[in-house]
């Protein structure tokens, strides 16, 4: 199994290392523009937060698997994990939110030891929409995660999961040996108890990220190649795929510079920049808090540990009207979120 | 002059032919896009198609270009290899089938 950036003790396991390759190079010699000067040339800078719509809470950086391109280099080695002390107080914010989206990741967020607990009570907070980002595999993982399809279900959890490709191959160079197997029983699973059939109202969608240096392809034909082959040879339905642009951070980062592709990559994700993608980044509706409660734009500037512009920097002192219209934290990583047809939690954004 | 006859970053530069001849130029990238649209083709099979004559015509941009995009749309190296033998089975048959041309020159002639 690949091991986490941390436990390789890289220096791409520091986020400040990171936003230096980010910041130099190409970009200091102003070979490729910066982010900002981009925005700028659509008068789109500074980016504004708007309204919130979309809480992200990460419970932890713990997983069961080491995914090549994982921007959180989460890992079983990760210890970073939420306590139930910073819960109790994502569960006030919860209750006074008027986002309609609450977003549980990680890591494998059912790793966390407190994490029923915490979906039953945020449930109850009857938020529009649930979603907990499950690795699939965690489901097969040992037999305590054996009953998640149901336990899913009976909170109304709408089920967001990874999977780069609908062969095994693809799937574990990725996402790791064997990993395919078992994403194909937990989905069999999850549909058995009902989740992701055509009129169902238990939504399962599909994460696809592109297992290389590419950007990925247009997203209606990806997901009407993958439900295609997923029902044809597996008897497998899902509702949507969202097609995600890996942003050059964290492993990715680190497979692009190790690949030699970081250059040529960062080329194709600025010749990609789409200025009407940019007015629907995530950033712009999304507040993403860490397992320590700390709140940032999104996941990829928490583990960058660029913390939000605003007085309020912690799910303790949270206060939606100070966030709003607060300016978002930018760095070159962000052309992956206004590359093509845009990328999000959600995929394209155009 | 460059030391090389083909550079990649050439490849960008496609869309410049219309600068000395923008009627026509404008109407092969019309053709052009309107070919690669799904018909009664998806995308997809046109890409590996594409694939397949790139490297039949022995083109690198083409080559470059459509490995992209059959990595972009999902599509395996597996699939991609064999297109590659479609290409290489009718480029390697065209020389053999010429073979029939050969032998009935040879039987008529020879005793």
């Amino acid at each position: 199994m690949l091991q986490s950036l941390h436990k390789r003790h890289s220096e791409l396991a520091e986020s400040n290392r990171q936003l230096e390759i980010l910041s130099n190079g190409i970009f200091e010699a102003n070979e490729l523009p910066k982010f900002k000067n981009k925005l700028a040339e659509s008068q789109q800078f500074p980016l504004k937060a708007r309204k919130l719509e979309i809480l992200q809470i990460n419970v932890g950086y713990m997983c069961n698997q080491v995914c090549a391109h994982c921007h959180v280099d989460a890992g079983p080695d990760r210890k970073e994990i939420m306590t139930k002390e910073t819960m109790l107080q994502c569960l006030e914010v919860i209750k006074q939110t008027e986002a309609h989206t609450l977003d549980l990741t990680g890591g494998a967020p059912e790793m966390n030891p407190n994490f029923r607990w915490f979906v039953e009570e945020a449930a109850k907070a009857g938020i529009k929409d649930f979603i907990v980002r499950s690795n699939l595999t965690i489901i097969r993982a040992n037999k305590k995660y054996h009953d998640l399809p149901d336990f899913f279900k009976t909170h109304n959890i709408h089920i967001v999961s990874s999977m780069p490709h609908w062969t095994k191959g693809k799937t574990d160079k990725q996402r790791g040996d064997g990993v395919f197997d078992k994403s194909i029983k937990a989905l069999q699973d999850l549909n058995a108890v009902g989740y992701g059939i055509p009129e169902s109202d238990f939504r399962l969608d599909l994460v696809y990220n592109p297992s290389g240096a590419f950007l990925p392809g247009n997203q209606m034909a990806l997901e009407k190649d993958f439900k295609k082959s997923l029902l044809d040879e597996f008897d497998i339905h899902f509702h949507n795929l969202f097609a995600l642009t890996n942003l050059p951070i964290s492993r990715f980062l680190d497979y692009l510079i190790a690949s030699e592709n970081y250059e040529d990559y960062m080329y194709a994700l600025v010749d990609a920049y789409n200025p009407k993608a940019v007015k629907n980044v995530m950033c712009t509706n999304t507040l993403s808090v860490s397992w320590d409660g700390f709140l940032y734009d999104c996941d990829f500037n928490q583990m960058l540990r660029l913390p939000v512009n605003s007085k309020t920097k912690h799910i303790s002192e949270f206060n939606e009207s100070l966030l709003e219209g607060r300016n978002i934290v930018i760095s070159q990583h962000c052309y992956g979120c206004t590359a093509g047809a845009g990328s999000s939690c959600q995929g394209s954004v155009t | 002059m460059q030391k090389t006859y083909y550079d990649p970053a050439d490849l960008k530069k496609f869309g410049k032919i219309s600068d000395w001849n923008e009627e026509l130029g404008s109407k092969f990238f019309e053709y052009y896009n309107a070919v690669f649209k799904e018909g009664a083709l998806s995308e997809r099979e046109k890409s590996l198609i594409a694939l397949a004559v790139a490297h039949t015509i022995q083109c690198p941009y083409c080559i470059d270009a459509y490995t992209g995009d059959g990595l972009q749309r999902g599509i395996t190296r597996e699939e991609m290899m064999e297109a590659l033998h479609v290409a290489g089975a009718i480029r390697g048959g065209a020389s053999l089938v010429h073979g029939v041309q050969m032998m009935n020159k040879v039987n008529k002639l020879d005793l």
